[in-house]
């Protein structure tokens, strides 16, 4: 039997979970309204990060209705490795501390490097960039990230002409916190994309969300975003780019390969085997999740030509 | 604790009232307080859970009847029955409501090719017989033989709720239907004629 008895992964899983998640909205609801307006606001605003609005990524240019608020998309997350739980990841947020940070660029690269989190942030000049994410699970966020295009950083690499894929990695929480780490998948988690959309101008390494560093339960302090993939391909928390002659091993995938591909492009004609993909509940501004349809590669029609000739049906 | 008097029992079955509705009231207090980004997945989660705890807890009642002698839970079950239909009612109005916000043509296709909807929404059709006799003018009128029988439905409805969690789970998240599978396993067991008796002679 795979499943351990262990740390704090015990603790919330034998509890029953909205019990468990109640806890926190007792502890939450006992520190009334007025107490919580008096507390430094360091617990809720991250450090600054400049950037200037991309123009080509605003919600006109777009046609987003607007931004999902900033505390839902701070609240509601997947990122297994501080939990399963969608408000896990916030919860669990001093699990991990993102400073110092050092990212190592490996594999078929004439430059190999590891960049300190600080030289990274200054490798281009960081953008703006409202994306809506779109996850597997059918539902959406409308985005502002900051970040630059990770063509800058292939570039300063140099890849080999052996480079076909590149595999980005996050980091192993049985390393970075033994007594607390759960087992939910075989960590590190693991994606990749093929080296053409790994260049395209649209994929961003990302180091902000709202103006300010990334929060842990966002994936601190740099993740990737590929907007017209579903959201479990933007890895979070990176700690290594490796890049390869062949397409690499990616977690859900390996996991579940009839449910999650390699290429997971946002698709609504290609139902999860669970659920459909037709349309998507949308996280606004409204006490309620609005529905809309899904668009294919989530509205990023420019990516289309990069799967010309292929069944998107059967590599989904 | 063996006997309570009527007066006893029918303040119990206030304050089981009163607690069983809380989750629902708890969960519909946050949401209305902005404290839930995705109120869909919430409650459909919450409601589900609730429902097959509840479940469980009517199986639990006859073999701790049959240990302790505390004869007047019986009289606790049939509510316990009726909350277990309201949770379950929830969390198909969630889904079909919030989740799906009434897209039928989705609806159908959802209950006919995935696997864990039928259970489910099989399970919420057995359920719905057994809510409309739980009152004293149909018990009295199907006998209680009869009535008996068709509560035993109750034996299908449960692998079917703890299967339709089964199927939904992500990576190794079993813990907690695993939990009601054992907690199941160990209701039925209890029910198992020899052990039933020797449980009962103590």
């Amino acid at each position: 039997m795979k499943y351990k008895f262990k740390s704090r992964t015990v603790s919330s899983e034998i509890t029953p979970q909205d019990i468990y998640h109640d806890r926190r909205r007792v502890v939450k609801s006992l520190m009334a309204l007025p107490a919580a307006a008096l507390l430094p606001t360091s617990a809720q605003a991250g450090t600054a990060l400049a950037a200037a609005p991309h123009p080509d990524y605003s919600l006109e240019k777009r046609g987003y209705d607007g931004l999902t608020p900033k505390k839902k998309a701070l609240s509601y997350n997947n990122f297994y490795e501080l939990g399963t739980g969608k408000d896990d990841p916030e919860f669990n947020k001093d699990l991990y501390s993102p400073e110092p940070w050092t990212i190592s660029i490996e594999g078929e690269v004439n430059k190999p490097r590891t960049f300190d989190i600080d030289q990274l942030r200054k490798l281009a000049t960081m953008e703006e960039r409202i994306y809506r994410l779109r996850c597997v699970e059918a539902w959406s966020m409308v985005v502002p990230w900051i970040g630059f295009s990770l063509s800058n950083l292939i570039n300063a690499v140099e890849p080999t002409g052996n480079a076909k894929y590149i595999n980005f990695l996050t980091f192993n929480p049985e390393e970075l916190f033994p007594d607390d780490a759960n087992r939910a998948i075989p960590w590190p988690y693991s994606e990749g994309l093929r080296m053409d959309e790994a260049m395209h101008p649209l994929t961003l390494l990302t180091f902000g969300i709202y103006g300010e560093q990334l929060p842990t339960q966002s994936g601190a302090p740099v993740r990737m975003i590929i907007p017209w993939k579903y959201g479990f391909k933007s890895g979070k928390a990176l700690t290594k780019i490796i890049f390869t002659e062949r397409k690499p091993h990616t977690s859900w995938n390996l996991l579940q390969p009839s449910e999650y591909g390699f290429y997971a492009n946002v698709n609504p004609e290609v139902p999860h085997p669970r659920w459909s993909q037709s349309s998507e509940k949308a996280l606004t501004s409204s006490l309620w999740v609005e529905r809309r349809p899904t668009e294919k590669f989530n509205g990023f029609d420019e990516v289309a030509s990069l799967y010309s000739g292929m069944d998107l049906n059967k590599l989904f | 604790m063996r006997r309570l008097s009527a007066q006893h029992v029918s303040r119990i079955k206030i304050v089981l009232f009163i607690l069983l509705v809380l989750p629902s009231i708890v969960a519909a207090t946050n949401i209305l307080r902005g404290e839930v980004a995705e109120p869909a997945d919430y409650i459909t989660h919450i409601t589900g859970e609730w429902t097959l705890r509840l479940l469980l807890l009517t199986l639990f009642i006859r073999p701790f009847v049959n240990i302790s002698s505390w004869h007047w839970l019986i009289k606790l079950r049939r509510m316990i029955g009726l909350y277990v239909f309201y949770y379950a009612v929830l969390h198909f109005c969630a889904y079909l409501l919030l989740d799906l916000q009434l897209d039928f043509s989705t609806v159908l296709e959802d209950i006919i090719k995935r696997k864990y909807i039928t259970l489910g929404f099989i399970a919420l059709l057995l359920l719905l017989p057994l809510a409309i006799t739980s009152n004293d003018a149909l018990i009295k009128k199907l006998g209680s033989r009869r009535w008996g029988r068709l509560h035993q439905a109750i034996y299908f409805i449960v692998p079917l709720g703890i299967t339709h969690y089964w199927l939904q789970i992500k990576g190794d998240e079993y813990a907690e239907p695993l939990t009601y599978s054992i907690i199941t396993f160990l209701l039925l067991l209890m029910r198992y004629p020899p052990l039933a008796q020797k449980l009962r002679q103590r």
